[in-house]
């Protein structure tokens, strides 16, 4: 019954997406009211629709219903709760649900907030989002129905995969939806713009908050997909510039440059037709992402199902959405004259600076990523793109980025004094060669990239305190008036500083980790003590033990420093049932200045075990560092100014009197 | 300032920018390409000592042996077979008879150092490129093909 009602609902909403984005967009043209609020009432229902599908896939595989194919095929009667749960998404079906739920999520939430905005552009907007709720919807519908049947029912589900029965994971996939999708808004806000031909600072004003949710979620996402390969894969790494990092990698390159031009629109009225290309790129390369990741032209662990007519699907969606916002704007943006005028040492100038560098970084890795498909559509030949290709080309291109990003925020807009400004960074520069010099003192052999590093940590910070302090007049004035400056500065003010201190983090964490990590490597018999970073990992021996659906072999290793008790940690290989199969469970002690991790192998037949051990210095700096600018986009978020819906235009030909900021 | 002024500037830029990552980009594909060869590839085409490539096959039966943390093994398309050797943990799904990439070099005796076993995600998948090389050498037997 279940299964019917999830059908019927996504049927549902399916014809209703096509009702929102159709009739609203007719009502836009011809200034028919009725038409264009239905937008509202249609984005409500399609989201209720899902809602209840999803809730319906949900209770399938909470009750292992397996007269359902999909729950069949990724679910088992053993597995705990939590992972029966987050197994609606771990597969292709279960996840697509997942993205058109948050797409109608998305759809519901401009409804919802969007009271103070143009009628028409609402429902434009709406309507946007409509047509893509189409193309998703009739693609579940179509190849990936996740209530497919099946007959006779089997005793039992053939299980998930081990490695994504993990916390770790049941959240990766939401978040990055997240932020994917939420990208879906902007990009209909950029075609909205380009229909109705008007782009002015209150529409940058509108999209500024969906931009910064958006960019927030990709953030937390991507760290988290990160974390965990790093913990759960075992293999002591936390990037890979694997295919599928790469495509969530890329539209939050597009999306960060995407955030700061929009900035010059709100401000400067200028950067108008660049800021509408970002949007439209952005949620093109989330669409891209989707379709790397789910047509199965990568092979990875992402990739559910290698069907052909899903990928075909995609494909034509993709081009039609591509090619037809790309044409879109050909033909519209040449329209749209910019305002704000600015020379080239200025805010808007570093701006766009910022823009191009992320821009360039974006295509290199998107050359990267799509040339081994392409070498291998073209000659047959099988490459593969790794770490090399990526350091080569997309650390020279960060490197003056974050040069940059100490000194753009310092400029004041439309015409700067470049010299007044590298002035006032002369103590950054003098900390920079402290901190470069006693690097090289402490670690002479270091690798230059080491120096650049923590070079470049050291400006930024510097740079990020000192435009801090100079707002607030610190030092300047009376420590409670610098205070009384500190309160009354915006929200947005604050939140920028916050997310520069975690690139800051990011790059800190990043560099010592590279530089100055430890390993070992050896066959350690019970008793044997390793020295690794300093501290002195002991071996006490094997358990085995028994998990939820899962047998343990259990290494147990005490960790001392200097004679003193620093932990105990126990690393795991886990054999599962169903689907029969091991994973390897590192140990891994996190601490601020170091993460100690411990991975058990086989082993060698005379009482010995295989172990790897990595002492990784600041490690916990580069997630902390991507928490932290996630926090950075919240504080901008909840600056009144900003609050979703919370704008409006100044010169308004609204019928209803316009509720004031911060209402 | 005029418009076209500036966004003459942005145009020189721009281009400056995009040749400058045009010029790392074709420097990097020089030496950053990993190729993908099958043990017989490297019969017909040999590829010379410390160049990186990566080396898929099945792991040929009673071929794999370890001292301490030294792994041997032999990877194979079922017609021709190379020797290997890693120093490290191999992944959780290696076995003999099953779909292995590893990621290395040759050395001068002609043994393929590996830098890299590649980890597989499940238990019954096989990494296209082998797959395509099983039946490119006639010995594919359709099994341990993804569900």
């Amino acid at each position: 019954m279940t299964a019917e009602i999830g059908q019927f609902s996504l049927i549902i909403a399916f014809v209703v997406s096509v009702i929102q984005g159709t009739i609203p967009l007719v009502g836009a043209a011809r200034g028919n009211q009725a038409q264009m609020q239905l937008g509202t009432s249609a984005a409500f229902v399609q989201f209720m629709a899902i809602t209840i599908s999803f809730g319906a896939l949900i209770t399938a595989y909470v009750g292992s219903d397996f007269s359902i194919l999909n729950v069949v095929n990724n679910s088992h009667s053993l597995k705990p709760m939590l992972y029966k749960i987050t197994g609606v998404w771990g597969n292709h079906e279960g996840s697509l649900l997942l993205w058109g739920w948050i797409l109608a999520l998305f759809g519901f939430a401009v409804a919802l907030f969007g009271r103070n905005l143009p009628l028409s552009l609402k429902a434009r907007v709406l309507a946007i989002q409509g047509l893509i709720g189409v193309g998703f919807l009739l693609f579940i519908l179509v190849t990936s129905n996740p209530f497919e049947r099946i007959s006779p029912a089997p005793f039992d589900g053939q299980g998930l995969n081990p490695l994504l029965q993990d916390p770790g994971l049941a959240f990766h996939p939401p978040f990055l939806y997240l932020g994917y999708v939420g990208l879906s808004v902007t990009f209909s806000f950029a075609i909205a713009a380009l229909i109705e031909g008007k782009v002015d600072p209150a529409w940058a004003r509108w999209v500024r908050p969906w931009t910064l949710i958006a960019w927030g979620f990709l953030t937390l996402g991507i760290a988290l997909g990160s974390w965990w390969a790093y913990y759960e894969l075992g293999w002591g790494g936390w990037w890979f510039w694997d295919p599928v990092e790469n495509s969530s990698f890329m539209p939050w390159l597009i999306a960060t440059a995407l955030l700061h031009s929009a900035i010059v629109v709100e401000k400067r009225d200028a950067l108008k037709n660049w800021t509408i290309l970002l949007a439209i790129m952005a949620f093109s390369f989330s669409l891209l992402g989707t379709f790397l990741v789910r047509s199965g032209v990568l092979n990875s662990v992402h990739a559910f199902a290698s069907d052909p007519t899903r990928g075909a699907y995609v494909m034509g969606f993709l081009v039609l959405v591509i090619g037809g916002s790309l044409t879109l704007y050909a033909i519209r943006a040449p329209g749209m004259k910019g305002g704000g005028l600015f020379a080239p040492i200025s805010r808007e100038g570093s701006l766009v600076l910022n823009n191009l560098l992320l821009s360039i970084a974006a295509a290199t890795v998107l050359l990267g990523t799509l040339y081994p498909i392409f070498l291998d559509a073209v000659s047959g030949a099988k490459v593969s793109v790794g770490g090399p290709y990526f350091n080569t080309t997309f650390l020279p291109i960060v490197i003056p980025l974050i040069i940059a990003l100490a000194v753009g925020p310092l400029l004041p807009w439309k015409r700067a004094d470049l010299k007044g400004v590298l002035s006032r960074l002369k103590m950054a520069m003098f900390l920079v060669l402290v901190v470069v010099g006693m690097t090289w003192w402490l670690s002479e052999d270091a690798p230059v990239l080491a120096f650049v590093g923590m070079g470049l940590f050291t400006w930024l910070v510097t740079g990020i305190l000192v435009e801090w302090a100079a707002r607030i007049k610190l030092f300047r004035t009376s420590l409670s008036n610098s205070w009384k400056r500190f309160v009354n500065l915006p929200r947005s003010a604050h939140g920028m500083t916050v997310a520069h201190l975690g690139v800051a983090m990011l790059v800190l964490g990043i560099t010592v980790n590279e530089a100055w990590q430890s390993e070992n490597l050896s066959v350690m018999n019970p008793g044997e003590t390793v020295t690794v970073g300093g501290y002195d990992f002991t071996f006490n021996g094997i358990e085995e033990m028994r998990g939820p659906n899962y047998d343990i072999l259990r290494g147990s290793f005490k960790v001392q420093k200097g004679g003193n008790f620093v932990v105990d940690l126990s690393p795991e290989t886990r054999t599962y049932q169903q689907p029969p199969m091991q994973t390897t469970e590192a140990a891994i002690w996190p601490m601020l200045s170091a993460d100690l991790y411990v991975v058990i192998g086989e082993q060698d037949g005379k009482g010995g075990y295989a172990v790897r051990i990595y002492h990784k210095p600041l490690i916990s700096w580069i997630w902390i560092g991507a928490l932290v600018m996630f926090f950075g986009g919240g504080l901008s978020l909840s600056d009144r100014r900003f609050r979703i819906g919370a704008a409006a235009r100044k010169k308004v030909s609204l019928q209803k009197p316009v509720k004031t900021a911060g209402a | 300032m005029t418009r076209k002024r500036r966004r003459l500037y942005i145009v020189i830029v721009a281009m400056a920018l995009l040749g400058s990552a045009a010029g790392l980009i074709l420097m990097s594909f020089e030496d950053s390409l990993v190729f993908f060869y099958s043990p017989s590839d490297l019969v017909e085409k040999p590829v010379p000592a410390g160049r990186t490539f990566r080396l898929g096959g099945l792991v040929e039966e009673g071929s794999y042996k370890k001292d301490g943390v030294l792994i041997t093994f032999k990877v194979t398309d079922l017609a021709e077979s190379v020797s290997v050797q890693y120093r490290g943990l191999v992944p959780d799904l290696f076995r003999e008879g099953q779909g292995v990439v590893t990621e290395g070099q040759f050395d001068d005796n002609g043994i393929f150092i590996a830098d890299n076993v590649l980890a597989k995600h499940d238990e019954n998948y096989m990494p296209p490129e082998v797959a395509e090389s099983l039946k490119k050498a006639g010995n594919w037997q359709g099994t341990g093909e993804k569900k």
